[in-house]
Formats: structure tokens, C-alpha cells, sequence
């Protein structure tokens, strides 16, 4: 395909803005459109040219992208933390904790951690519940991930679910505790309705991880996430 | 066990309902040997707040009896006797922290209802709608407390639950507006609504130095009430011109600082009652602010407004130019109980403070629905109703 000089020029004030987002700005995600986060991950993970590669776009994605069915759900959210850096990296990194707080999780396992010599990036699996008891999962590569301050991943190649997303850590001013961003974009699968794919992670992917980040922060905070399911009352 | 269960407007029901369970290593399970029947339930009983659900169990202000603390509990044992804040704070969050608990981070489960309406998510309540939390409520023979070992204060054997229950709520309630006024010596504070919360608002500003406190009610046996117990000046707004009378009683300078223990049912006069009246039965207003308004007009000129009756949606008609060209500072909120039950226990074991004088009826668990229909409709001289389960 050929992008136009619009579309190119479009694409990349977006990268500056991930990348500004990324690093530290006070950006919002809104009106981010062109580019992928995962594109933009990528390229700042590991250079440009892989980002070149994932912009390339098929013609039944274009066809997609044409009728809407192809719109990549992206959301974020950032909540601020009565606790270091540290400590909420520490256990956002043991990534098999993940699901004590997000729902929608089963399990998350680490294959293998990164090894330096060989250059491999630390492989994850993961499942999540799906409608009608289902499962879904995928396998996902950390793309980067600095101590303390920030970790992206992507999904790899023949994922259930393409996904990709980055958690960021930054201080809060006058010992407010931490910031954590989140931001996560979702590629439905080939022909499949954006509105049933939503459905898969909740009704909501905004109030989703608005939630779940609420829970992250009550277990961290208050050491247990506070909940009302199993208590009475005078419903039939 | 048995709980009061509400299941529309004016209809509540006690019913049969499974035991509470510890959910939570921080939780503990109260009988409850004496709960209140608050002024802010007549709220819930109405049909007023949003998000309450048939079935659920009401009721916020309680004490009794630790029967079962979770593993995470070490502060608490089975068999002490404990005053719970109507309140839920986690301890830990940064609003907890600074003593704000009624602002707390963590206690509620169902945030995005209340993120989505009022932009942030405050503390869950007990029993008071699932938009601050959709905890099961203190109506009933057990509860469930989280964060148990922040969430109580240990009292002693040797004083009546009359004597003790309403640190749960309404005195922490009173004593808030009261400090919100920030009174300075010769002071002259109003205060409309004379229930419960009114009444321990009033002596509570006393006690911080006010020189003067007028309260405002309709009922005589209320004003009556606060003359003998609170020591207050009284005017029945049904005999006179509220705002004309506290002019006059102040020198026509106005009241200093006004606090609202009244809320969104407030009662006017004439066509400003029918207006407002009107708009919130047919939903185009959810709460009536009579006294907001009467206030913002009577107070002196850089004054202050502390409002601690319950407000849960819009308003209408604000004379906001008002308090704009006064001056007027403006406080509210849900009280922050764990920040003052210390400090009010010891005052009532000083002898200081006797809150026992409020309880006009008390009723066994089962009586709840002639307790909230006595409470509603003001009969039989009913200020406030304690529920024996």
C-alpha cells in the first residue's frame, strides 16, 4: 500500500505524541488514532524499521478499517498509588500476579526471563475468560522494561487476541505516592465485530481497566480489594 | 437472621436473610445490639437516593458485639464491645491518612458508578445505595465490618448503648459541621433541623465557643428539645419569617455561620416549597434545597455554610450571586467518623456529653417499618428510633 503524504505526516505527530506519552508528558491518548501502539512500542523498544514493518497494512485490513471493523480499541487509565515505585513495579513485574486483580485473567505464565546473551525477550502466556466459558490466549514478549519506572508488551504472531500496552510508574508530587498509566490497544481478530470483541473483556473497556486498576491500588494500599460478593440480602 | 430490607418507597420489610460471612482477612462480624433508624435513611426510605436495589439491607448508625474477626484482624477479639463509624475507611489510602475518611480511596467496590457521576470515588457507607459501595447495612441481628481493625472503637461495659451508639453517626455528624464553622468568641451560630444530628451540632458549638446558637425546625416538641438540652434561641419557621427572625436576633448582621442538618427533603413555605416540591416528583430535580437557599441569603457577610445533611444529586435555583457578593465560604460532606469517635467517647466517659436525650422511641427489630412510619411522618413526637435486634 501507499500512504499519502497526510496520512504519513498524521503518523508521525502521533509517534511524537506516543512517545512523549511514554516518556514521561502529560499527553492523552484521545485522538490517537493513526498509529499502533504496538507500532510505536516497538519502534521504541528496538528501532524504526521494525515499527516500518508493523505500520504495513492489508488490503482486507484496509477493506476492514474501511467498514469499521477493523478499529483498534485502545484505552488508558492512570491512578495514583500511596506506595514507592518500587514496590508496585515489583509486583506488577511478577507478572503471574496479574490476575489477582484483573478479573478477566485465568493465569499468566512466564516461559522464559530474558536472557541477555541470546537476546531473546522474556516470553509470557496468558488466558483469559471468554463468553459462554470460554478461553482465549496468547503469547506475549516483553518489549521493554525498565526498573522501577516502566514495562511494555506485545502479543506475538497468531495470538488469539492482539494486544499490546504499557504500564508506567512516576512519582506523584509531595509524597502523593506513584501515578501508574496504563494504556492498552486491542486489535479484534480478523472479521469479528468490534462490539462482541469488547464484550469479551467487559462491557466497558474504559470502566474495565478503570476497575481493575482500582483493585490494583486497594491491594497494594489496604493489602485486599474490597468486594460485597457472598454478603445478604432480601433478594429472592 | 433477621434484617430490615428495603424494597420501593416507603416500603421497607423485615425479612429472613442468610448470615454474614467474613470475606476479607480485614473483616469482623458484629451483632448488633442496638441500631438507629438515622434522618438520612428517611432519604433511602423515600424512594430519594438513586441506586439503592429492592432487597437491599439499610441502615448505617450501630454497635454490639465482635462475634468473628478475620486473619488479618489483631487489634479485635470475640466478645468486645464496639461503636462502628457509619463510614468505611481503609486506613492506609492517602485520604484515611489525612484523617479524611469519609473520602476514602479503597472501600469501595462499586467506584465507577460514582467516578462516572461525581468524578471521583468517595468512602462506601453501610447500607446506603450501591453507589457508595452496596454494602449490606446495620438493621439486622449481625453485619459484616471491613477493615475492622480501623474501623471500630472499643467502648466499656458500664454504659448504656443509649449512651453510646450515636458516636456511630449522628455526633460525629454534628460535631463536624460544628468545626467547620471555625467559631471565634461571640459567634452567633444557626442551625436548621432539629433531629438528632441538629441537636448535637448545636451542642456541639457551644462547646467550641459560640456565644449564641439559633435553631430552626417546624416541630415544636424539636424546638423544645434544643431549648431544654442544647441551650439554643428557637424559631418555627411555620410562625415566622426564618431569615426576617435571624436578622433580628443578630443585630441584623446575620448569623455568623450557618450549618445545614437538614438535606435534600428540605420543607419551605409556600410557592418556593411547591416549585421545588413539584420538580422533584416529576425528576427534574432530585433534591430540594430550601435551606440552602434560606441560608446563603441569612448568613453575614463572609460567613460560612457547613452543610452536613445529606445532598445526592441536583439542585435548582441557587441564589449563587448571593453567595458570591458576601463572600460566603462553603464546607460539607460525610463526616468523617474515625477521625472524632475518640475524642467524643471520652467526652461522653468525662460526663461532658449525654446523647441519650434524642431517643424518642425505642422499637425491636421487627417494629422497623412503624419505626420509619413514625419517623417520616413525625408522629408521635418521634425524633429518633433505636432498633433492638
Amino acid at each position: 500500500m501507499t500512504l499519502t503524504s497526510g496520512d504519513k505526516q498524521a503518523e508521525a505527530s502521533d509517534v511524537e505524541r506516543w512517545a512523549s506519552l511514554i516518556g514521561g508528558g502529560a499527553l492523552v491518548l484521545m485522538g490517537l488514532r493513526q498509529a499502533s501502539l504496538r507500532g510505536v512500542l516497538t519502534a521504541l523498544a528496538g528501532g524504526g524499521l521494525i515499527y516500518q514493518g508493523a505500520t504495513k497494512r492489508s488490503t482486507i485490513q484496509q477493506a476492514q478499517e474501511a467498514i469499521g471493523l477493523n478499529k483498534p480499541i485502545k484505552v488508558e487509565k492512570t491512578v495514583t498509588i500511596n506506595k514507592s515505585a518500587e514496590e508496585l513495579y515489583r509486583y506488577w513485574h511478577n507478572f503471574e500476579n496479574l490476575p489477582t486483580f484483573m478479573k478477566h485473567l485465568k493465569s499468566v505464565k512466564v516461559y522464559n526471563e530474558k536472557r541477555e546473551s541470546s537476546g531473546h525477550a522474556t516470553r509470557t502466556h496468558w488466558i483469559a475468560n471468554a463468553p459462554l466459558g470460554n478461553s482465549v490466549e496468547w503469547d506475549a514478549d516483553i518489549l521493554e522494561d525498565r526498573e522501577n519506572e516502566f514495562i511494555s508488551w506485545a502479543s506475538v504472531e497468531g495470538a488469539d487476541v492482539e494486544n499490546s500496552g504499557f504500564v508506567r510508574f512516576r512519582p506523584a508530587p509531595g509524597n502523593r505516592g506513584t501515578e501508574v498509566k496504563v494504556v492498552l490497544e486491542y486489535n479484534p481478530p480478523g472479521g469479528t465485530l468490534t462490539a462482541i470483541f469488547a464484550k469479551l473483556f467487559g462491557e466497558e473497556p474504559e470502566q474495565q481497566i478503570g476497575d481493575e486498576l482500582r483493585r490494583f491500588k486497594m491491594l497494594m494500599e489496604a493489602g485486599e480489594i474490597a468486594t460485597t460478593e457472598g454478603q445478604p440480602s432480601g433478594r429472592k | 437472621m433477621k434484617a430490615v430490607c428495603w424494597y420501593g418507597a416507603n416500603e421497607v420489610r423485615v425479612e429472613s436473610v442468610p448470615d454474614p460471612k467474613i470475606l476479607n482477612p480485614r473483616d469482623a462480624i458484629i451483632k448488633v445490639t442496638s441500631t438507629a433508624i438515622c434522618g438520612s435513611d428517611l432519604h433511602i426510605y423515600g424512594g430519594y437516593i438513586p441506586t439503592v436495589q429492592q432487597g437491599d439491607i439499610i441502615g448505617h448508625e450501630f454497635m454490639g458485639e465482635v462475634v468473628e474477626v478475620g486473619q488479618g484482624i489483631e487489634t479485635l477479639k470475640v466478645g468486645d464491645r464496639v461503636v462502628v463509624p457509619s463510614t468505611i475507611g481503609c486506613g492506609r489510602c492517602h485520604y484515611c491518612q489525612h484523617d479524611m475518611w469519609s473520602l476514602c480511596d479503597n472501600s469501595n467496590p462499586k467506584g465507577w458508578i460514582e467516578e462516572t457521576l461525581f468524578g471521583n470515588v468517595t468512602s462506601a457507607i453501610y447500607g446506603y445505595s450501591h453507589m457508595l459501595g452496596g454494602y449490606a447495612g446495620a438493621q439486622a441481628e449481625y453485619v459484616r465490618v471491613p477493615f475492622a481493625d480501623v474501623g471500630v472503637v472499643k467502648v466499656p461495659p458500664d454504659l448504656s448503648d443509649e449512651m453510646l451508639l450515636f458516636i456511630s453517626d449522628a455526633i460525629p455528624t454534628g460535631y463536624m459541621g460544628a468545626e467547620f464553622c471555625d467559631i471565634q468568641p461571640g459567634d452567633t451560630v444557626a442551625v436548621w433541623g432539629c433531629g438528632a444530628v441538629g441537636q448535637f451540632a448545636m451542642i456541639s458549638a457551644y462547646m467550641m465557643g459560640a456565644e449564641k446558637v439559633i435553631a430552626i425546625d417546624r416541630f415544636p416538641e424539636r424546638l423544645e428539645m434544643a431549648k431544654k438540652y442544647a441551650k439554643a434561641e428557637v424559631i418555627n419557621y411555620e410562625e415566622v419569617n426564618a431569615g426576617e427572625a435571624l436578622k433580628e436576633m443578630t443585630g441584623g448582621r446575620g448569623p455568623d455561620a450557618c450549618i445545614d442538618a437538614v438535606g435534600l427533603e428540605a420543607h419551605g413555605v409556600g410557592l418556593e416549597d411547591f416549585y421545588d416540591q413539584t420538580k422533584q416528583k416529576l425528576k427534574l430535580e432530585t433534591d430540594r434545597p430550601h435551606v440552602l437557599r434560606e441560608m446563603m441569603v441569612a448568613c453575614r457577610k463572609g460567613g460560612t455554610l457547613s452543610i452536613m445533611g445529606v445532598y445526592g444529586g441536583f439542585v435548582d435555583k441557587i441564589p449563587f450571586g448571593a453567595a458570591f457578593n458576601k463572600g460566603l465560604t462553603f464546607r460539607m460532606g460525610q463526616m468523617h467518623g474515625q477521625k472524632y469517635m475518640h475524642l467524643l467517647l471520652q467526652l461522653v466517659l468525662d460526663g461532658k456529653l449525654d446523647p441519650s436525650f434524642v431517643v424518642t422511641h425505642q422499637l425491636p427489630l421487627e417494629q422497623a417499618p412503624h419505626g420509619y412510619k413514625i419517623f417520616q411522618q413525625k408522629q408521635d413526637k418521634c425524633v429518633k428510633v433505636v432498633l433492638k435486634p
